[in-house]
């Protein structure tokens, strides 16, 4: 292992799902102390923290994090960005060892999502007793469901559509489908909070939220944390045999926004920064799409999976239809991926999103996923968008 | 007639109704808000220029579930407009997979939003299946 390469040393997420007992810091400390122990290391080693909320993102939950578990006095970085919170937290622990500032840092995310309804456009403001215009827009009210609509749910089903007006081959059933999938990949995750079979029609007679999402195919929000440890390719030789042939290597760590697009003000473009990201991250591991053993993606909605499949490079470009309708993607094709269960089923504690993907990614490359192990799994990727935007991509590898 | 004012300040009223834009002078982007500067280039001299009021929809969904006091299901869209890209609801067609379709050809109309306690109208707009 060379010197300045990133391992991630230990990690964990807890059950996710409802946890009405527990605050967000017991489900911080939960993670934070499975990744410690996992990493067969305490929090005095850490040199650095990357603390990610998104919900009560001024609440400093990196220090109350340590007021349990150790105020050792090292830097705490509370991160916020949107749905690639967790990941933008893990990013700051790696800048900050890539960069030398300490051989060990630790990141978490955690959220408490339970009940939470929809996350925007929930409520409406109601009409003003005189006209008045204000904001950017000049508005004189509300313009949600006025002008176009602010849930997320029908905005990413409008992502969706546009792929199918570009590309063609999009229906109701084949987004539900994708659901379906991820519905039957969750039955052997014991960590997810949905993790019962769901049939087509079950998924198409659900509730429908915005067309062509129904509610089994939003992502579920539920209570959960995931945490890891970041160790340098040199501190890492300094450990046991063991927390060697357990760590698992960072080949890529990427961050991206997104460039400006002639549409990307109207309706958020998912695609350019993703497509970025994941460009830069097969650049920095020296790797291609066709070397991955399996893909943990954004699907915060049925329909953001389908696009991605195509940003993320797993198929030909305006290939994701055939490319799904394959069954590559299923745990048992080409390119399994969400074999978690996905936002879907797994469950989305939005900031605990990003660094339980790379869990989920680093436990089949040690061989330790149970039932649902991909076999032979040697290297994995993870994917996270925040909307505004923001795209974390990580790959990951097994140690040689 | 009651006293009218825009939804939004990008709605131009009166005879022919339309949409007008931030243009930056220097690339060309469109911009629907008040700008500090343009997001593409970073140059800060915009033109205010109208925008054609025909389209085509790029994206759309139903809106079956929002926020209370929001009717629905309503139709949100992506609307192209000779290049510029709207957000706009679908109005005048049935909200149904059956009657919105990818691709539809749509033109500009503007509706009454609601009257305020001086009997002032509010007019939004939205987009409506063009001919047959």
């Amino acid at each position: 292992m060379a010197s300045d390469d990133l391992w991630i040393l230990g990690i964990h997420m807890t059950k996710f799902g409802k946890h009405p007992d527990l605050d967000l810091v017991d489900l911080a400390s939960e993670a934070v102390l499975g990744a410690l122990s996992d990493g067969g290391v305490e929090m005095k080693d850490m040199g650095v923290i990357g603390a990610g909320n998104l919900m009560a993102a001024n609440a400093g939950i990196g220090q109350q994090l340590q007021k349990q578990l150790g105020q050792t006095g090292i830097p705490v970085y509370n991160v916020a960005n949107a749905c690639a919170t967790g990941a933008t937290a893990l990013r700051v622990a790696c800048m900050a060892v890539k960069a030398g500032e300490t051989d060990m840092g630790l990141a978490f995310g955690v959220e408490k999502l339970s009940g939470a309804g929809l996350l925007s456009g929930g409520n409406r403001k109601g009409d003003s007793g005189t006209w008045e215009p204000s904001g950017r827009y000049g508005a004189v009210a509300p313009v949600d469901g006025r002008i176009g609509t602010e849930i997320m749910p029908g905005v990413f089903a409008q992502i969706g559509m546009e792929y199918g007006h570009r590309y063609g081959g999009t229906s109701f059933e084949l987004f539900a489908k994708i659901s379906e999938k991820n519905h039957s990949h969750s039955t052997l995750n014991p960590l997810a909070a949905y993790s019962k079979k769901m049939s087509l029609d079950e998924i198409m007679g659900d509730v429908m939220i915005a067309y062509p999402n129904t509610r089994p195919m939003c992502s579920a929000n539920c209570d959960g944390a995931a945490a890891a440890v970041v160790v340098s390719g040199s501190k890492l030789k300094t450990l046991s045999l063991e927390q060697q042939r357990r760590a698992v290597k960072i080949s890529a760590s990427i961050l991206t926004t997104d460039p400006w697009e002639e549409s990307c003000q109207i309706l958020p473009d998912v695609n350019t920064l993703t497509r970025n990201a994941a460009n830069q991250a097969y650049e920095q591991a020296g790797l291609g799409p066709s070397d991955l053993d399996l893909v943990e993606l954004h699907d915060c909605f049925a329909t953001a999976e389908l696009v991605h499949y195509d940003n993320l490079m797993l198929c030909e470009v305006g290939g994701a239809v055939d490319f799904f309708n394959s069954g590559a993607t299923w745990r048992d094709g080409s390119m399994p991926v969400n074999v978690s269960g996905g936002l879907e089923s797994k469950g989305h504690p939005i900031a605990a999103t990003g660094i339980a993907n790379v869990w989920e990614v680093a436990t089949h490359l040690r061989g330790e996923a149970g039932d649902r192990q991909i076999a032979g799994a040697r290297v994995g990727m993870t994917h996270v968008i925040g909307l505004g935007s923001a795209c974390g991509v990580h790959i990951l590898e097994k140690a040689a | 007639m009651a006293k009218q004012i825009p939804l939004v300040d990008y709605l131009e009223l009166g005879d022919d109704p339309h949409l007008t834009a931030n243009e930056c002078t220097a690339c060309g982007a469109r911009f629907f808000d008040r700008r500090n500067a343009c997001a593409s280039c970073g140059k800060t001299e915009f033109d205010r220029v109208d925008v054609s009021t025909k389209g085509e929809v790029r994206a759309f969904t139903i809106v079956a579930f929002a926020a209370p006091g929001i009717p629905v299901p309503y139709v949100a869209a992506l609307v192209d407009c000779g290049g510029t890209s709207v957000r706009a609801n679908l109005i005048n067609v049935e909200p149904d997979p059956e009657h919105v379709t990818l691709g539809m050809s749509v033109r500009l109309v503007t509706e009454v939003v609601g009257t305020d306690d001086h009997g002032t109208e509010a007019i939004g707009f939205g987009f409506e299946p063009l001919g047959g």
